[in-house]
Parts: structure tokens; sequence; C-alpha cells
């Protein structure tokens, strides 16, 4: 039998980004909240042996042990989904401060044009233009309505940056300047006003200078030492949930925060939750929390997962397209890339960070004519300095063995002579891709495993390979002596590392029928459930989507104090 | 070399008091001042005390087996030299201490699979759902190293360590190419664990046994694990000698 705790205000499941500006924003209106977070305590004290690329980027120390819990996968409904036994593809964070904590920093907003995907695409092209089973929707709010979100989340994070002429409409610029430019992105830069795009520094929360934010924490600037993704920043110079909002949250004294408690399911009455039901993984004890409202802030799958096994929602039926738990499953088109071989100049590619970067947004969104084209939406096209550590990059030309007396030759000769411009293209969802409850995987209490269906369709192919050919066009003109780009983007493959942006499932919208959750991220179908996070993303954007889950993020605290004094469904 | 180092150190002790004035470490507000103001303390103790310095280089207690028999010891330490072998750029993979590296993680997490996902049941599944086999690494290394001496037997009568190096390279082609027949395991996945584990140890940080002196690092002007590079950051390519996690540590 559980051990049943007293009933706070708010439960929030997962201690991540979207659980920490929760925390902060509610706690400092006097309600009572408690964190549950299935990972270990973290501080910025304890990145001080951080600088290991065999520790934390290949054997993923900061990262959940899939031993205990993983997802199942599969391209289509005819393949028998498997387990992804070791990591590839994304990468899935545990601990206090979540994915928070080992994120690269870059800092985008989606385009007006996302928000209104579907209308704009139709308005522009006709509905022709849409495949049929490309399940794009509106999201239910606007990029103007989200702007002051945007706003605060970036003024909390102390974004540095700079006017970038094709995104949408700023109410202020950016809290700090843009970082420093290395010989490498002012390559790009000159090259991309040559063939007259509109480069611009990446945002990045990678302070580019010491920063006091609204909230009265102090930070220091980013010393550029190249361990930011899959590394926690020991500089607090990059902006984390641990290091922002948490203590913010925590200084309120209304903020508990239990770490190794793992939510197995949300506890509900009638069309409410009453609260959730975790364990504690040090003594292995079920204990119920007892909530008036609970807030769902984990990872896309175990938000999903969660909703699913406790029954809560209409799950997502694929045959017919009704339902919404597990719809419109979306990731990124990330392969269309150009490498540059450059004989004469080597660059200090050993530092950077993990936002440093020069972007152009030419071929992004709608801001070209697709008219022509075979594909919607588009991608940024970046060069990124992110430091280059010596065990995974040994690019070598093509022809060069993998291994022996060439391979080793050749990956020291280039090893400070590659720059690479790669396109992060947009995601769109279809009626068969989705999560739902994988029959036969268990995790380590026996619960089901997510199961993924998703494979590339022909929208991602056209879509990699226009990117793909832009990353060329501005290799050449960045002088590299010897180009390699993607021919062709192939399977989906859960094996390589991509990006962990994988997006939707519980996603917003203003129809019920259509959506899971309005636009304050609160469940059509249980108005004291709010789930916040990149699942309520209708489709993913060309760009990283943390910048966009923090502005849903003070969207949805909003929206939860709103509730607290009104009740109801709110939009 | 010696005074060139001398003056790294002069530059970088001048970088950090640089750095400490810029960064704003005494913060208002809530405290979040990092890691650092417990790190540079340390560093300075050890680049500025001679002492430390000079001292004996104490004898490497960590250069014994916790996994492989010494035969298998043997043929790693030829097999990953092949892969990475001793050119002008500098030592191969043996005199990195590659195998060694290899040895110390089969007999740790890595090698049990342990923070991966090991449940029954196993199904044979397409390439991109990645790998489903019930073998745990240094189960594939037992079992590819002993086929790897099989394949050396049948095809030259001989032990792997015994062939010359073009032989040697010619057996590990097989492998990489799938041209042994095998019912136990993949001789390319084999093979690709071999070439990755080989990588790993000759850049991860020396902590680790590999990249010994940090020799691989500096064959690529790999700085190795420096606290910050706004110094050189938006300048052209700059050598900088590098350092390893214990540098942080002090002694």
């Amino acid at each position: 039998m559980a051990k049943t705790l007293p009933k706070v205000d708010v439960v929030i499941v997962g201690v991540g980004w979207a659980g920490g500006i929760i925390a902060a924003e509610l706690t400092k209106q006097g309600l009572n909240c408690v964190g549950l977070e299935r990972g270990k305590e973290r501080k910025t004290e304890d990145y001080f042996m951080m600088h290991d690329e065999l520790r934390y980027a290949l054997r993923y120390d900061m990262m959940q042990s899939l031993s205990k819990e993983t997802i199942t996968f599969r391209g289509n409904e005819r393949i028998r989904a498997l387990p992804m036994r070791q990591y590839g593809s994304f990468l899935i964070g545990e601990g206090l401060g979540g994915s928070g904590v080992h994120w690269n920093g870059q800092n985008y907003r989606f385009l007006p044009y996302d928000f209104e995907i579907r209308s704009k695409t139709i308005e522009r092209y006709g509905e022709k233009k849409i495949p049929q089973d490309m399940t794009i929707q509106d999201w239910g709010i606007t990029y103007d309505e989200l702007e002051p979100y945007f706003d605060k989340f970036e003024k909390m994070a102390g974004i540095s940056g700079e006017e970038n002429p094709l995104a949408g409409k700023r109410s202020s610029p950016y809290p700090t300047p843009p970082m420093k430019t290395t010989p490498a992105l002012e390559k790009f830069r000159k090259a991309a006003n040559k063939l007259k795009l509109h480069p611009y520094n990446r945002p990045s929360a990678n302070l580019s200078e010491p920063y006091t934010n609204p909230d009265g924490v102090s930070r220091a600037a980013c010393q550029y030492c190249a361990y930011c993704e899959r590394f926690g920043c020991e500089y607090g110079a990059k902006a984390d949930p641990v290091v922002t909002v948490i203590p913010v949250a925590k200084k309120t004294g209304k903020f508990e925060i239990r770490t190794h408690s793992n939510v197995r399911r949300v506890l509900k009455s009638g069309n409410k939750a009453t609260g959730v039901m975790y364990v504690d993984t040090t003594t292995g004890e079920e204990i119920e929390q007892p909530a008036d409202i609970v807030v769902l802030t984990s990872y896309v799958f175990n938000n999903v997962r969660l909703l699913l096994q406790s029954g809560i929602g209409r799950p997502y039926d694929p045959v017919t397209g009704s339902g919404v738990i597990g719809k419109n499953y979306a990731y990124q088109v990330q392969k269309g890339n150009a490498t540059g071989f450059f004989e004469k100049e080597e660059f200090n590619t050993y530092a950077g960070a993990g936002a440093l970067g020069m972007v152009v947004d030419d071929f992004n969104g709608d801001n070209f004519d697709h008219s022509n084209l075979n594909f919607i939406h588009g991608g940024s096209i970046a060069i990124s300095q992110t430091g280059l550590r010596p065990i995974s990059n040994n690019k070598v030309p093509k022809g060069t063995p993998t291994w022996g007396k060439e391979f080793k030759a050749n990956s020291i000769k280039y090893a400070n002579r590659v720059l690479s411009v790669g396109g992060q293209g947009a995601s769109m969802p279809f009626k068969h891709h989705y999560l739902d409850l994988d029959p036969t995987y268990k995790d380590e209490f026996g619960d089901p495993l997510i199961r993924i269906t998703y494979d590339f369709e022909e929208q991602d192919r056209q879509l990699a390979k226009f990117l793909s050919d832009r990353c060329v066009d501005i290799m050449k003109e960045m002088g590299a002596d010897k180009i390699e780009s993607m021919e062709e983007l192939g399977p989906y493959d859960i094996t390589t590392y991509q990006s962990t942006h994988n997006t939707g499932g519980i996603i917003m919208g203003a129809d019920p029928s259509t959506s899971a959750v309005n636009n304050y991220m609160q469940m059509w179908d249980a108005d004291n459930i709010f789930v916040v996070g990149a699942t309520a993303f209708a489709h993913n954007s060309g760009y990283n989507p943390t910048g966009t889950v923090g502005a849903f993020a003070y969207r949805a605290a909003e929206g939860i104090l709103t509730y607290r004094q009104k009740g109801g469904i709110l939009a | 070399m010696a005074d060139n180092s001398k003056q790294q150190e002069k530059k970088e002790s001048l970088s950090r008091r640089k750095f400490l004035k810029s960064s704003g470490i005494a913060v208002g507000g809530l405290a979040v001042g990092g890691a650092l103001g417990s790190l540079l303390p340390f560093k300075e103790k050890t680049t500025n005390n001679p002492v430390v310095k000079n001292q004996q280089v104490a004898e490497n207690y960590n250069l014994a087996l916790m996994y492989f028999t010494r035969e298998q010891f043997k043929m790693v330490e030829a097999a990953t030299e092949r892969i990475f072998p001793a050119d002008d750029n500098g030592p191969g993979a043996k005199d990195l201490g590659v195998a060694y590296f290899i040895d110390h993680q089969l007999s740790g997490d890595w090698g049990f699979n342990s923070r991966e996902y090991m449940q029954p049941p196993f199904f044979k599944g397409e390439k991109v759902q990645g790998y489903q086999g019930r073998l745990r690494r240094r189960e594939i290394f037992d079992i590819g190293l002993r086929e790897l001496q099989n394949h050396s037997l049948t095809k030259y009568k001989k032990n792997f360590v015994e062939l010359s190096e073009e032989e040697q390279d010619d057996i590990l082609t097989d492998f990489a190419e799938d041209k042994v027949n095998l019912t136990t395991l993949s001789p390319s996945g084999f093979f690709n664990m071999l070439r990755s584990s080989t990588l790993e140890g000759v850049y991860s940080d020396p902590l680790y046994s590999g990249n010994r002196n940090m020799d691989g690092w500096k064959m690529r002007n790999y700085p190795g694990s420096q606290m910050a590079y706004t110094e050189v950051i938006d300048k052209e390519f700059t050598v900088i000698p590098p350092k390893s996690l214990k540098d942080h540590l002090g002694h």
C-alpha cells in the first residue's frame, strides 16, 4: 500500500527548464510546489572534472541509464519495434535541471509562420501543397501573442545575440550583445553576404558578458572552453535551470525538490487529477503525492507515456486519425550539410561554445518561395563552433581508409582544417508518425516503454537535399579546397546522433478534437493537468526548440495562476 | 621548450587574473559563483610550485590488467597498433597505452553494458534499429579475439601476434569487411568496436590509461582540458600546450 503525503497546491513532474520555470513563477505568487525529479541533485561545483570527453560525451554520464528505461522504435507499423539498447539519435537527460544542464544554449524563437503553418501555407500555395497524410495544423496561438513570453525567457537567461532580419518582431533587443566572432564564423558571414543572404550571430545562452537577470541572479561570462553539449558548465555561464530559475523558486521557501523520485502514474478521479504516484528509487517505496494541480514537465517521451499509462486523455489512433495523445510526433531533419577541407589554413576549432555560430534564415520557414519545390518549410543553416573534441572528430576526405597509416596521417592533418556548414531542417508531422505504449518491452518497474513509429518522408528527403545544396553554395564561397556533402538522406536511423529535438505527442491547438492541450498547455480533458514542453509542438521548426519551450513555460505558468483563481478551461 | 612553457605559464596566470577581474565572480543577489571559485587556487598552487613540478615521476601502478588474459592483451596491443600505427606524427596505439585503456574499460560499466537496455526478448532487427544482441562487450571481445586468432591460424598457420604487419592488416581487413564467417557475432561489428575504442584510447584524458603523456593530443595540437580560450577564440590558429584533468586537481 502506497504511503500518502499531505496535499500540496501543485506537483511538478520533472525539474528541467519547464519545471524550473513553472516552479519559480508559481512560488513567487505564493503557491506551494513540490518538484519530483527522478535523477540526482546537481550543482555547478559538481562540474570540476567536466572536460572529459570520454565520460560525458561517449559514456553519457549525465544521461538517463537506458538499463532502467528506454524507448522502442520502428520505421513503420509493419515492423516490430525494438528497444533502443544504446544511445544514438538523441539523448535523454535526467537529474536536476534535466537536459537544460547539458544543452548547447542555442536559443531561438520559432517563426511567425510556424504557429499558423496550415493557414499560411494554404494562403500562399493553396491546399494542394499539403500532402494528404501531412497533419500540420495551426497551433492555436500566434507569434505576436507569444512574444512577451519569449522576451521573458530571454531576459531570465540573458540571451546574447543580434537582430535577425528574417525573424519575428522583437519587443526589446537581446539582453546581452552577441558572442565573439571567430575567423571561421567570419568566413561564413562574408560568404553569406556575398550570396546576398542575411547572416547573424546565433542567439546564445552562453553569456557574452556578465549579466544580472530580473530575478537578481548574476552569472559570469562564457570562457569558450568548448565543453557545452553533453556537459554542465563549470562557470554557470551557460543558462541552465540550476543556476537560474531553480534557486529563485527555492528562495521563496515554497519549493520542495525531491530527487530520486520517479513518477509512475497521474492519479485521477473523474475528469480531474488528484495527484501523482511515484517511487522513491533509493528505497523502492511507492508514495502518493496529492495535489490540486498536476504539471507534467518531463521529456517528451515520459509526458506522453505518463498520460497513456494513467488512462488520461484520448489515445491517438493512426488508422482513423482520431484521438490526440501520441499524435504528431516529429523530430528534425539534421543531415543536410557540407564539410569543407582547408589545405592552407588551420582554425582554433578546439575552442568554442555550445551556441557559438553564425546563421542564415533565408531558407527557413516560408522565408523563400516554395512554389516549385516539393516540400514546405525549410531550416536554419549555420556554421557552429562548439569545439571539436578529438575522439569524436576525425573527419578525413573521401577515399581515405577508416583505419591504419593513411587514416592516422589524414585525421591528424585535417584535425584543425575542417569546417562544417549544416542545415537544421524542420520536421512535419504525418498521420502515421506517433507515440504509443509498446506491447512487449518494459521499464524497471514493469511499466510499458513508449514506442516511436517514425521514418523520414519524401518531404524530408527533398528538404535535406535542398539544405545540403545551399550549404555547399556557402562552403564554396568560404573557399574550401575540398567539399563533401550529404547526397541522400536515407531512412531515419536511431543509431547516429542527430538531435535531442523530439517533439509532439500532446499538441496544442484551438480545437479539442484535434489537440490535447489549449494554448496555456492545459489539458482539454482534465482542466487541472498542464503538460508543458516540446510535447505541445504541433510540428517541429527549423530551429533548436528550447527558446520556444521556455516561452511556453512562462505562458503556462500564467495560465496556472489564473486557473488557481478562477478554475475551468482557460482558452 | 622549457622557456616556452614558462612563458605559457606567465601568460596563463595573467589571463586568469584578467578573467577573475572581468567575470564578476563576486556575485550580487543569489550565489551562483560556479566551480571555478575552488578551481583557481588549486591550479595556482601546482603551476607555481617548483617542488611539485620537479618531483620524480612515481611508478605507474595502473599498468596491469583488470580483464584481459596476457594473450588477449598482446593481441589487442598488436591489432590496435595496426589501426593507429606509430609514424612520423608520433607514437601509435601501443606506446599510447591503448590496450591498457581497453582492458580497464572492459572491467567497468562499459564492459558489462550496464547502462544499456539488455532486457529480453532479443530479436534480429533492421540496421536502423541498432544493436540488438545479447552479448556484452567483454563477451564480444572474448569471442572476437578468439576468432581473430582462429582466422590467423587458418589463413597463415600462425598466431595473430606472430604475423607480419601486412598479414595482420589482411586479417583485420577480413573482419572489417565481413569476409570471415562467424555464427556468434558480426566480424565488422567487432572490428568497429576495436576501432572506436582505439580512438578513445588515443584521445581520452590520460586519466584512463591511454593517451600516454598526452601524446595523442600533442600530435594534433589539441590543448586537452583548458579552463578558458577567451584569449585565442577570435584569433588565428594558436598552439597551446595541453593540460589534463589532473592539472585541475592539484597534486
